[in-house]
């Protein structure tokens, strides 16, 4: 047999090998739950506002645990998942397997999608607690913390979450077009998110190109004269935001090397013995790629890198610095700030000193924040999340919230699936108590569609997602990418209904 | 045999299962620990359930379809003919409830395809279906039986460090496989998951 037909043999086996293992699981998912496919007209009509890890793990848990309640997701977009699709980097495909077990919620008998509807605008909160029994907020955090500075404005400064957006394919960023031909990159914030914007920046392309990048970030990035990126945080080493997986991706990215300040980690070795675990492996990684003597492999990988990324640590942004022509980013103005207090909860105080770097790329990832989505919805405004005692929106009965616009926005897919948990199982709680009224008949779907229909708005099903999946698959393989996004909700919905 | 045609023997394999392979070694993985060494360096006794080895495939692949690790565990198991086997082993898990549940996998199974094939309902585990991408399918085993599996890799460690209530003595279910030593061990499955940065004590604000 030739090698090529060997391969394609083992392939196929490979494929009827990986296969059976998955229908255990959907079975596993279903033989608990699924065989009830009636539903009376009482039985317990849910909304689940937003189709992202915190919507689909909410209706899991609901549709598991109950056979009687009939759920239903509403989604601003066409397309569902959240920022499985349009946070998580595109080199983490890994993370986005759990598109798998939402795809089960979403084919599940008693659970059905609707994206193409934003609530607030299509139909309102009010109107959704017309037709449930009870809506469960899962909508996210669709805004993000501004730094607040002057020069923000400044052509060549974007807000992480717009710079994600652009290179995930979130059809509001698609005109981003950021500028990539300087060769200094500051990003402020030490968080994942601030270490995804990194590695993008930094990757080499080889790698990128066989990810589900958009095209244009690719070709973008193929362009880049970014060659330093510096990651720049408030506080001290010992408050990176990071956990340690990310930032051991940045040690071994292929093509770079770590660029600190040796003594900005002076004292840190001291502090090791004292540290919590996963903050201790956190902070000795740190120090191994910031000060000590590299082995003989990592020092050739030094010495050949092209491209460097380092933290810088006790810096606060001042201002962006404008070009002569005033229309660009030219440099950022920060000032030194020095610790107060000891732990995590250390704090920053400013020293008075000043400190300005030379930089053509600024990109703010200092987190995301969720925004109000209707004003019958209770919204703490300090606090950037919906007031609620364990997923209980406060003052409001048959209200309920649940992922990052319950928490607040951080936490990784794992935190926000057992914050999801923990609202359904309030909600099914309050059922059980009596406290949530399901004795009376709602329409769910059928009321809301009526409406929608009249306003003109035209709901995508789950299945309808899959004929713009198949069609982002097909077009990824021309490419040797997994997939091509659309970018533009006006062709997803065409194909949605071709 | 000599050590000299050992390690030869040895390494020829680990080379024809670089080149065959659907998924290759990840690089910064520690091939000795690796469950599928020849039976002549040892085999089973190497294997004593640790297939602690970050599963990594190509990125394009990875991509096109996620594996888990156990799946691949098995086929590239099945792909060497000699460690594949029907032989069960019995394992017990306390669930979170603090039920006790008996059952049983096949050898070089991970304690994850365990979970999976025998419908265990644990709601949550494996949401990365066993790519080291979450914590998820964190387990607590007894010391003896932690010992027994030998050196966790950095990778394994580092998704360790996001799990909830970590002990001296967990690990992740999805990067322990089956072995015929591990007959009859109890696996606790641990309420909930933890992130470090929890939103109550995300730092103060300037
Ligand atoms: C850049 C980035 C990368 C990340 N990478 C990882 C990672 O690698 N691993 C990991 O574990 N975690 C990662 N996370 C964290 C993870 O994405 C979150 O924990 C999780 O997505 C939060 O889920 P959610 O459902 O609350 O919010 P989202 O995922 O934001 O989902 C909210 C959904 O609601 C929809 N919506 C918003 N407004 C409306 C409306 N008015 N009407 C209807 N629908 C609406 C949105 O379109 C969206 O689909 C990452 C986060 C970010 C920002
Ligand atoms: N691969 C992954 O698993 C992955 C990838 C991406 C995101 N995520 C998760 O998604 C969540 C959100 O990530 P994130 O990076 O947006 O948020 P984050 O982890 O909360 O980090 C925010 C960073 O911004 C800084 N910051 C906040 N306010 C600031 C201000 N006013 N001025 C200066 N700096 C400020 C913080 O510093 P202080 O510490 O001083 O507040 C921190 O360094 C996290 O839980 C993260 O783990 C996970
Ligand atoms: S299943 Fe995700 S780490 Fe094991």
């Amino acid at each position: 047999m030739s090698t090529h037909k060997a391969a394609l043999c083992k392939v196929q086996m490979l494929k009827l090998f990986l296969t059976s293992p998955r229908c255990v699981r959907i079975t596993r998912f279903h033989g608990v739950c699924g065989l009830s496919t009636s539903t009376p007209a009482s039985s317990p009509k849910v909304c689940i506002v937003g189709g992202g890890p915190a919507g689909f793990y909410t209706a899991q848990h609901l549709v598991k645990t109950r056979t009687d309640v009939q759920v239903d997701i509403y989604e601003r977009l066409p397309v569902p998942f959240g920022l499985v699709r349009f946070g998580v980097a595109p080199d983490h495909p890994e993370v986005k397997n759990v598109i798998n077990t939402f795809t089960q919620t979403a084919q599940h008998a008693r659970c059905s999608f609707h994206g193409n509807v934003r609530v607030g605008k299509d139909v309102t909160v009010e109107e959704l607690q017309e037709a449930y029994h009870a809506v469960v907020l899962s909508y996210g955090a669709e805004g993000n913390r501004t730094m607040g500075v002057p020069g923000e404005d400044l052509a060549g400064v974007y807000s992480a979450k717009d710079f994600v957006g652009w290179y995930n394919g979130l059809p509001r960023n698609r005109e981003l077009r950021p500028d990539l031909s300087c060769e200094t990159a500051v990003i402020l914030g030490q968080g994942n998110v601030a270490l995804d914007v990194a590695r993008m920046l930094l990757s080499p392309v080889d790698i990128l190109k066989k990810t589900d990048i958009t095209q244009h970030a690719l070709d973008a990035l193929a362009e880049s004269s970014v060659r330093r990126v510096l990651i720049v945080g408030r506080r001290g080493p010992l408050q990176v935001a990071c956990t340690i997986k990310e930032l051991r991706e940045m040690v071994n990215l292929p093509g770079t090397r770590p660029e600190m300040e040796a003594s900005e980690f002076e004292g840190i070795a001291e502090t090791l013995k004292s540290l919590v675990r996963p903050r201790k492996r956190l902070t000795e990684l740190l120090l191994k790629a910031a000060i000590e003597t590299p082995g003989e492999e990592e020092l050739e990988k030094r010495n050949r890198a092209e491209r460097a990324w380092g933290f810088r640590f006790l810096r606060r942004p001042l201002e962006v610095l404008p070009s002569t022509d005033l229309i660009r980013a030219a440099g950022i103005r920060l000032a030194v700030n020095r610790l107060e207090g000891d732990g995590e909860g250390v704090r920053a105080v400013a020293t008075g000193e000043v400190e300005d770097v030379e930089c053509g790329l600024v990109i703010s990832s200092i987190g995301y924040k969720s925004l109000p989505i209707d004003p019958a919805v209770p919204f703490d405004a300090r606090k950037a999340i919906i007031p609620n005692t364990m997923g209980r929106v406060q003052q409001t009965a048959g209200l309920y919230c649940s992922g990052w616009v319950k928490r607040g926005p951080t936490g990784v897919i794992a935190t926000t699936m057992n914050d999801s948990f923990d609202t359904a199982r309030t909600l099914l709680q309050d059922i059980g108590k009596g406290t949530l009224d399901v004795s009376t008949v709602k329409p769910g779907s059928q009321g809301v569609s009526a409406l929608l229909e009249k306003r003109g708005v035209k709901p995508v099903s789950f299945s309808d997602w899959e004929k713009i999946d198949s069609e982002e698959t097909r077009r990824g393989e021309t490419r040797g990418k997994p997939r091509e996004k659309m970018l533009d909700v006006g062709e997803m919905l065409q194909v949605a209904r071709a | 045999m000599s050590v000299a045609s050992a390690s030869i023997q040895f390494f020829t394999r680990l080379l024809r299962y670089r080149t065959k392979c659907a998924v290759p070694f990840h690089a910064a993985s520690r091939i000795l620990i690796s469950p599928y060494l020849p039976q002549v360096f040892g085999g089973n006794k190497v294997l004593l359930g640790t297939c602690a080895q970050p599963l990594r495939q190509s990125r394009q692949q990875m991509a096109h379809r996620q594996q888990s690790w156990g799946q691949i565990c098995r086929d590239r198991l099945a792909e060497t003919g000699s460690l594949r086997s029907e032989e069960k082993v019995t394992v017990y898990f306390i669930n979170r409830d603090g039920r006790k549940i008996t059952t049983s996998s096949a050898k070089g199974d991970s304690l994850l395809d365990l979970v999976v094939e025998q419908n265990l309902d644990i709601e949550g585990f494996g949401a990365c279906e066993g790519t080291l991408a979450c914590s998820t399918c964190h387990v607590i085993l007894d010391q003896k039986v932690y010992n027994q599996l030998g050196p966790i890799t950095d990778e394994e460690n580092d998704m360790l460090d996001l799990a909830f209530g970590l002990t001296d003595t967990s690990r992740l279910g999805c990067q322990v496989c089956l072995s015929r030593d591990l007959e009859g061990i109890t696996v606790r499955v641990p309420d909930g998951v933890n992130d470090m940065r929890r939103s109550d004590d995300a730092g103060p604000t300037l």
